[in-house]
């Protein structure tokens, strides 16, 4: 696909320069941003590789494509824009939408654009993704030509089967030393032990120039067995990274493990920062198409199309609703100083509606919770009892006599904490390998972290086929089912279901939050 | 473009998945899904990436706005989530829904089964007219007033007359300057099939039975589908007497009687005098029947079959499904009566897995 370069109309480039004024003048903090002017059917292209218009070929962009395109046409969905976290930054306008619909949207990129660079989450994240996109696409093609198309797929779909098994807080954190293949600790350390408490001497008379009793103590602990190492020493959350270290891979294969835990890494911040992200170019397009952008003829398309992204229905939380709301609360509470502890003890409802010490401190706020938060941590700070009761939020929960979801409760706590349940580890069940040579033969064992939600069995069952397919020796996921605790195997050809855990991991459940 | 690869191999490898298990679609029409005009939806095994993911005995989450607690708000089948299936079979898999059209469909069926293409007779004896709207009239109604050139005349028409003034060019259409959108005829050949199923709905045939035989009908009807455009479906119902019903009748019939096989035969011989001129139709005739039949009623029924409905129809199949207390006998007489004759085919279906081969029988004709 060919693609010119900020390819807009002169009409719409004033409307880009006008745009990106208002948001430097809102202190937003963005890459330079470039704007595609693109065709539906391109848009729903590029949506269904994930915003990137060349990447690896596969299968599942082309059934996100099918699914995209045939949304599109039956009238159900449309997709409005698409940023690339990038530097520079690509957006996407659709060529047939409105004036009006196209000023929004360049507003709204602008809000996630400076999310983008700003977010401490994205942080480690690449800003030349684009160009590594590209690679990786021409590195797995380059594997297609060499090996087979067929073989590298299948390849790709094991690995994609546990592209949600990383550990996104490695980013930020040291856990352990990089491995190289080659350093050699070993015989370093040999041989500063000899230059201290040894002659030197060659092996085969070591026995004789360096006799036992000389070196007693420290060549005792030296011939103990070595205390038994189970790999990893803790449990370890990037499973894939596991593999890359440890599972017998030939070097396309490991190159192309790689590719996708790169690529799951890159993504993962986007999942992390949803509500945040889509709440924050929400708040921007309002406010700069409400304060600047519009003029009364727009105001009818524009008060049309930003109710619609507002929608929210009754089984499913918006977003961009919550997002936009809660920013609005925390600037709203900050500018009234509605905060602190002294605001935290005030009973009187009437006294804290009203509250205000004229603290004037809700944009600043809102800029800093931009900058530290997820969504995890957005939501436990800053969701109240007061949001909640006035946003009308409930917990559902399936009635299995009725066959239908139904509203549980409205009491904060348990709503606070459904959505933070629902938020953890971006929604993902966690899992990670706590023995990499279970039984002694190199078999691979996973733990699930159970947290009151079953996983799906024939699911994890295909993703243990998958997982052997990596590791080429017998696999096992320990979970729990049905309050017991179950071991799900796959040797290769069978599956087995023990009952039991094998291992008492209460003293390695660290990860567990 | 390169989504266009991805998508071929997507299709591919759907159409690769369904082929590998045509033979259990086949023989379990239970397991397609939502059956449409032109596409059904069939149940995938391991399209998508499977993942460790939450199952759904914890599924709840939070929602926004009004209503008490315990007042419903959705159904499972709502949310965006739709897919997975119960998959307690070990190795099994997880399944997925994937549409396809029942063209498609027909193709990997006549691959499979290795189905000859059918050679129409008849030759585009009958014609429908396609209306095309391709040209414009004086007369019509309003709602289908040609506004420019209804416009462009009158304003001709004004200026012709000296009655435009360019400093007020008001443009008033008379009678005559309207303009209307017309159609024309097209006369397109076309080959027309009809399908007429006879099934014995006496005491005798199950429920176990007559859904081998709705299996087997759908399949008929997809592969003749793609074989016709325009493919008429008939259903008569026979105990000891038969009429012509609709199809929900067909299959939900019980009556408890005896036997008459040539009541069908009698009703169907109608049925193709009055509406399916032979030399205009390609006429299909399927009966299913557990085998059981009055025994003096052969001899009628033989008659029938032999003066009207083999002549008149492409092919005739008669299907034996096994049942409890049928006796089976059918099968054994018409192979009597006819030996081998050019136009009947039957089949013995004992069972759901008789229904592979009982199609491959019936349509591996080419007829």
């Amino acid at each position: 696909m060919t693609l010119e370069l900020g390819n807009l109309t002169p009409e719409l480039a004033a409307i880009q320069v006008e745009v990106e004024q208002y948001a430097r003048d809102y202190g937003l903090d963005f890459f330079p941003t470039i704007f595609e002017l693109i065709d539906a059917d391109q848009l729903n292209a590029i949506a269904a590789r994930g915003g990137f218009p060349t990447r690896y070929p596969h299968w599942r962009f082309g059934m996100e494509y099918e699914s995209l395109s045939k949304g599109y046409h039956y009238g159900l969905q449309k997709i409005y824009e698409m940023v690339i976290n990038n530097d520079p930054c690509y957006a996407y306008l659709m060529r047939c939408n409105g004036l009006v619909d196209q000023k929004m949207v360049m507003a709204h990129v602008y809000g996630h654009c400076d999310f983008f660079k700003c977010n401490q989450w994205f942080s480690k994240t690449s800003r030349k993704m684009m160009d590594e996109m590209a690679n990786h696409g021409s590195r797995i093609r380059r594997y297609m030509d060499e090996v087979g198309v067929a073989e590298v797929e299948d390849f790709i779909d094991a690995c994609l089967s546990i592209e949600d098994l990383i550990d996104v807080h490695s980013q930020f954190i040291k856990r352990s030393d990089t491995k190289s293949k080659y350093e050699f600790a070993n015989q370093d350390d040999e041989g500063k032990k000899s230059r201290s408490d040894r002659l030197p001497a060659k092996n085969y008379m070591d026995r004789f120039i360096n006799p036992r009793e000389t070196t007693s103590n420290a060549a005792d602990e030296s011939d103990k067995e070595p205390p038994q190492r189970r790999v990893p020493e803790h449990p370890e959350r990037d499973v894939m990274l596991f593999l890359l270290e440890h599972a017998p891979l030939n070097g396309w294969q490991a190159d192309v493990l790689s590719i996708i835990r790169d690529e799951a890494y890159y993504f993962a911040p986007q999942a992390q920062t949803k509500i945040m992200n889509e709440g924050w170019a929400s708040y921007w397009h309002s406010t700069i198409m409400i304060n600047q952008g519009l003029t009364g003829a727009d105001i009818v398309n524009y008060c049309d199309h930003h109710s619609g992204t507002m929608a929210s229905s009754p089984t499913q939380l918006n977003p961009y609703k919550v997002g936009i709301e809660l920013f609005r609360d925390i600037e709203d509470r900050w500018n009234r100083g509605a905060f602190g502890r002294e605001y935290d003890e005030c009973d009187d409802h009437q006294k804290r509606k009203t509250w205000d010490t004229g603290a004037g401190l809700g944009r600043e706020k809102i800029f800093e919770v931009r900058r530290i938060h997820n969504d995890l941590t957005f939501i436990d700070e800053f969701l109240t009892l007061d949001f909640v009761r006035e946003h009308k939020f409930f917990r559902f929960g399936y009635n299995q006599h009725s066959e239908v979801y139904e509203i549980e409760s409205r009491e904060f706590p348990k709503v606070k904490q459904q959505l933070l349940n629902s938020l953890t580890n971006r929604g993902q069940p966690i899992i990670s390998v706590v023995d990499g040579n279970h039984k002694n033969r190199g078999e691979l064992y996973l733990e699930h972290t159970y947290s009151g939600v079953e996983l799906q069995i024939d699911y994890a069952r295909d993703t243990l086929e998958n997982l052997y397919r990596l590791w080429n020796r017998p696999v096992h996921l320990e979970t729990t089912l049905e309050d017991a605790k179950i071991v799900l195997s796959f040797d290769g050809s069978d599956h087995e279901l023990e009952h039991g855990g094998l291992y008492d991991l209460a003293d390695d459940s660290e990860d567990a939050a | 473009m390169e989504i266009e690869r991805d998508q071929r191999r997507f299709k591919q490898i759907v159409r690769g998945r369904i082929r590998e298990n045509l033979r259990k679609y086949i023989t379990h029409g239970e397991m397609i899904g939502r059956k449409g005009k032109e596409a059904v939806s069939i149940p995938v095994p391991k399209l998508d990436v499977p993942r460790f993911r939450f199952g759904k005995n914890g599924s709840g989450g939070v929602g926004q706005g009004d209503g008490e607690e315990g007042d419903a708000v959705g159904k499972p089948g709502d949310g965006p989530d739709g897919s997975g299936g119960a998959g307690s079979e070990p190795g099994s898999g997880h399944l997925m829904e994937v549409e396809v059209s029942l063209e498609e469909l027909a193709a990997m069926l006549g691959d499979e089964l290795e189905l000859p293409r059918i050679e129409p007779k008849g030759t585009a004896n009958v014609v429908a007219e396609k209306s095309k709207y391709n040209s414009v009239r004086q007369t019509g109604p309003e709602s289908l007033k040609h506004f420019k050139r209804t416009y462009l005349s009158a304003l001709r028409r004004q200026i012709s007359t000296g009655n435009y003034r360019p400093d007020d060019p008001k443009i008033v259409p008379i009678k005559r300057d309207k303009k209307y959108r017309s159609w024309n005829d097209i006369p397109k050949p076309q080959v027309n099939a009809t399908v007429i199923y006879l099934m014995d709905v006496s005491g005798s045939m199950t429920d176990d039975q007559k859904e081998i035989v709705r299996t087997e009908a759908f399949w008929i009807d997809t592969w003749l589908a793609s074989q016709y455009k325009g493919v008429e479906k008939r259903y008569i119902i026979h105990d000891a007497v038969a009429k012509e019903v609709d199809e929900h009748t067909f299959y939900h019939t019980r009556e408890s009687g005896g036997t008459r096989i040539s009541s069908a035969y009698q009703v169907c011989a109608d049925l193709i005098e009055k509406s399916f001129p032979v030399a205009d139709w390609n006429i299909y005739i399927f009966q299913f029947s557990d085998g059981d039949n009055w025994g003096d009623d052969n001899r009628q029924a033989f008659e029938l079959l032999g003066e009207k409905l083999l002549p008149a129809s492409n092919i005739f199949c008669y299907g034996q499904v096994e049942s409890p207390y049928g006796s089976g006998d059918f099968i054994d007489a018409l192979h009597q009566e006819y030996g081998e004759n050019e136009k009947l085919v039957t089949s013995e279906i004992p069972d759901k897995d008789g229904i592979y081969k009982s199609i491959k029988k019936f349509l591996g004709k080419g007829k």
